[in-house]
């Protein structure tokens, strides 16, 4: 880890809705029994997937818009202090307060403080990925302030006192039945008539929210891009529900990552054909609300910013897994992971789940928190997500990066090595020179005397009883191809070896 | 030209015949072969399981043992471990501070290919038919996996050699871009998911109605020929290497529904 200056001499690690409370392992065991699940999420995951390929392929320039994301980021990574501060003096100079949280709990405070100030008890919610990650909706509750989600999927959610499973469609895991009945049972004065057809479902939510939006004199919100330049903040959504929240109350509070901001408005111009095509698999989404401090007479006079640390700098430190800051939350990779098809976001713990997740919660959290070093094993690195990233973050390096980091973190500490441990060093010994691979190959055919007569090996022992749940292991050769090239190999035209009649297939 | 074989590790151990009819194809060309005996493995899974440290005497030794060979190019029938040759070695060897190291990997990792892309881009085989008089009267599919498409970009190279060779009847694989779900280690650190994927790969392979799966990679089709074993399928997996090496004369040993009985090649 190299150091500069202006880097905090001791990262605070996130707090909140980022650690996986118990194991991936474990916890996809359970989602992957849920028959529901998997057929939901396979559906919606290949249908948002397909979209984007085509929307994407459209753009003849795709690869240099990557490269051009991937480069901004880069740069604002580079000199993030110094953008800060840029954003902050134009942030204030138009009228608008900032706020500076150093965790979860720093910032859940700030904002509840906020309200309170306002005298109010409700506040109306944009979807927000900053504020899922503090709990800032159960902190107000504890607090007494009731925080309404507006965001259809957000509301599904919320409503079904759930957890979001997707950054990008939160109720991904319930499909339009389960949505009826949850309406059914939770949505005051709703329709007893309600069908499952979605044109009557959105009416109804449309019906309930509008009383919000016209009562409510505060809203929460997050931002996709915060411009230093100009001190200008940027929502980028398709409902219409954002805009009602930015436009309507008379105070405006917004969370933000401090990795969310981008040198100038030019650079908007990059993002705004990344991000929409990368996370609905639309051309351009519906609404893209822009404001810059505080307009008189036009809108929430009253406008807040709370800049969030938690674990940002923490995961800054660490130079392999740094470029994780790039994202802007689109959620194509966790679309095309084979791994998040098959057990949902709930199985990764964090509120950032998927490929992204698997590499941003141990990141900000430290990779011993809790059960989050599980996280970057959640991966069979097909390397899918890279491919899909609009701004190139190399996710399977940064997941063996962090693996690198457990196994490391945990040198030295343990009294009793693991079986990987074990396995790991014999192997090194084992495939480290040619001679000692190949005097072990002379064991292959004890290999084949263990595999018996129906010639496979169906059951092992400790570890690796996980490979022998569901695939056999074909019994070994009688020779080793390094034994067959130094005993019978010869080039056309030259002498040949004894010839043997020899069974190839294992 | 000269060509040295890195056979890696599981299939020097497991699958020897993918090495041998590997030989056969290059001799075929005529090309010389060279086996290099110091070589072992490619020091992949440990990397790929964060053994960094456990990882660097394995590497060491590929390096050693090949840049001390005289040889034009190198050779694997794997692309997973031609795509760790190429980029894990060098990034392990500068994460350790070698630099000797790293020069001497990336040197050899630039003279390495993957096998389809060495018959194709470098020794120009396009038509594996009239070029290697490759046969092989089955009904095949063919799962592409993921290192040689995503990190080696190899495109359709193994499609097209596989659908060049005579007597062959090729079936589109469904979702043939997906994880099979070997992954190495996670096959076992994440059984579960594992299982999963390879459940609907398997299903997606029998729907083909092929009798077997072909590939360009050992270790993706010990996975998946494991699951097929398992679920008591009649389709097995075959390296495509054993497909361009089969000849009228002496045609690939194929276990299972297609096994083919002729003097040779089986017992």
């Amino acid at each position: 880890m190299s150091t500069y200056l202006g880097m905090p001499s001791l990262p605070v690690h996130g707090t909140g809705n980022l650690h996986a409370s118990e194991s991936f392992p474990q916890a996809a065991h359970r989602e992957l029994a849920n028959t529901q699940l998997r057929a939901n999420l396979g559906h919606a995951t290949h249908t948002i997937r397909d979209k984007r390929i085509q929307v994407v392929s459209e753009l003849p320039d795709w690869e240099q818009l990557r490269d051009a994301g991937s480069a901004i980021k880069e740069s604002v990574m580079a000199r993030l202090p110094e953008l800060l501060e840029q954003f902050e003096k134009n942030f204030t100079a138009r009228g608008g307060v900032i706020h500076w949280a150093r965790d979860a709990d720093e910032a859940n405070g700030i904002v509840a403080g906020l309200i309170r100030e306002t005298g109010e008890t409700e506040a109306v919610k944009i979807k927000s990925m900053a504020t899922q990650e503090i709990g800032l909706n159960e902190y107000l509750e504890e607090q007494g302030i009731a925080a309404y989600e507006t965001d259809l999927a957000e509301l599904i959610v919320q409503l079904d006192h759930d957890k979001p499973s997707h950054i990008l469609v939160p109720a991904i895991h319930k499909n339009r039945t389960q949505v009826r009945d949850i309406f059914l049972r939770e949505m005051e004065g709703v329709d007893r008539e309600l069908t499952d057809e979605p044109a009557r479902l959105a009416a109804a939510a449309r019906a309930h929210l509008r009383r919000k939006f016209l009562t409510a004199k505060v809203a929460v919100s997050g931002a996709n891009f915060a411009l230093a330049d100009s001190g200008t903040l940027a929502v980028v959504e398709s409902e219409g529900n954002g805009r009602m929240c930015l436009t309507l109350p008379e105070t405006l509070i917004t969370v933000m990552g401090v990795e969310k901001l981008l040198p100038t408005w030019q650079d908007l111009e990059v993002f705004m054909q990344l991000l929409p095509r990368s996370s609905t698999g639309e051309r351009m989404n519906p609404y893209t609300s822009l404001w810059t401090g505080v307009t008189e007479g036009d809108g929430p006079q009253n406008v807040h910013l709370v800049l969030l640390d938690n674990g940002r700098s923490a995961a800054l430190a660490d130079e392999m897994g740094r470029s994780a800051l790039h994202c802007i939350r689109c959620s194509a990779c966790m679309n095309v992971c084979p791994v998040y098809e098959r057990t949902g976001g709930h199985a990764y713990g964090s509120t950032y789940p998927g490929p992204i997740g698997a590499i941003l919660s141990p990141l900000m959290t430290g990779i011993q928190a809790e059960e989050n070093n599980s996280l970057p094993y959640a991966s069979s690195l097909c390397g899918a997500c890279y491919d899909a990233c609009p701004v190139k973050i190399n996710i399977p390096d940064i997941l063996v990066h962090l693996r690198s980091v457990d196994v490391d973190s945990k040198r030295g500490k343990k009294k009793i090595p693991t079986q990987m441990d074990i396995g790991m060093n014999a192997a090194s010994w084992a495939l480290s020179s040619g001679k000692r691979l190949g005097m072990l190959e002379k064991g292959l055919p004890l290999g084949r005397l263990a595999a018996g007569p129906d010639k496979k090996i169906t059951k092992l022992p400790g570890i690796a009883a996980g490979w022998t749940q569901s695939r056999d292991i074909p019994a070994p050769p009688k020779q080793s191809f390094r034994d067959w090239w130094k005993k019978e190999h010869h080039a056309p035209g030259t002498a040949p070896a004894a010839a043997h009649d020899q069974e190839d297939q294992p | 030209m000269r060509i040295a074989l890195f056979a890696t590790c599981i299939v020097d151990a497991m699958y020897p015949a993918t090495a041998r009819a590997t030989v056969k194809i290059l001799e075929r060309l005529g090309h010389e072969v060279v086996f290099p005996s110091g070589q072992a493995c490619c020091g992949q899974m440990h990397v790929n399981s964060g053994y960094i440290k456990e990882a660097v005497p394995v590497i060491a030794n590929h390096v050693n043992a090949f840049d001390t060979e005289d040889y034009d190019v190198a050779v694997a029938p794997s692309g997973s471990c031609v795509a760790s040759v190429k980029h894990q070695h060098p990034m392990v060897a500068r994460s350790c501070g070698d630099k000797d190291l790293e020069t001497r990997a990336t040197a050899v990792g630039a003279k390495t290919y993957e096998l389809s892309e060495l018959l194709v881009d470098v020794l120009g085989v396009t038509d594996a038919g009239a070029q290697l008089g490759s046969y092989f009267p089955h009904r095949v599919t063919y799962h592409p996996s993921c290192h040689g498409m995503r990190l080696l970009r190899l495109g359709d190279r193994q499609a097209r050699l596989l659908g060049s060779v005579a007597g062959i009847d090729m079936a589109e694989l469904p979702e043939a871009d997906q994880c099979c779900g070997f992954g190495g280690t996670f096959s076992m650190k994440n059984a579960d998911v594992s299982s999963a994927m390879l459940e609907d790969k398997t299903a997606n392979i029998a729907a083909t109605g092929a009798s077997l799966c072909a590939g360009g990679d050992a270790s993706c089709l010990m996975h998946i020929g494991g699951g097929l074993s398992r679920q008591g399928s009649d389709v097995t997996t075959l390296h495509l290497a054993e497909i361009l090496a089969s000849t009228l004369e002496e045609p690939a040993s194929v276990t299972g529904e297609v096994r083919v009985t002729t003097g040779k090649a089986t017992r």
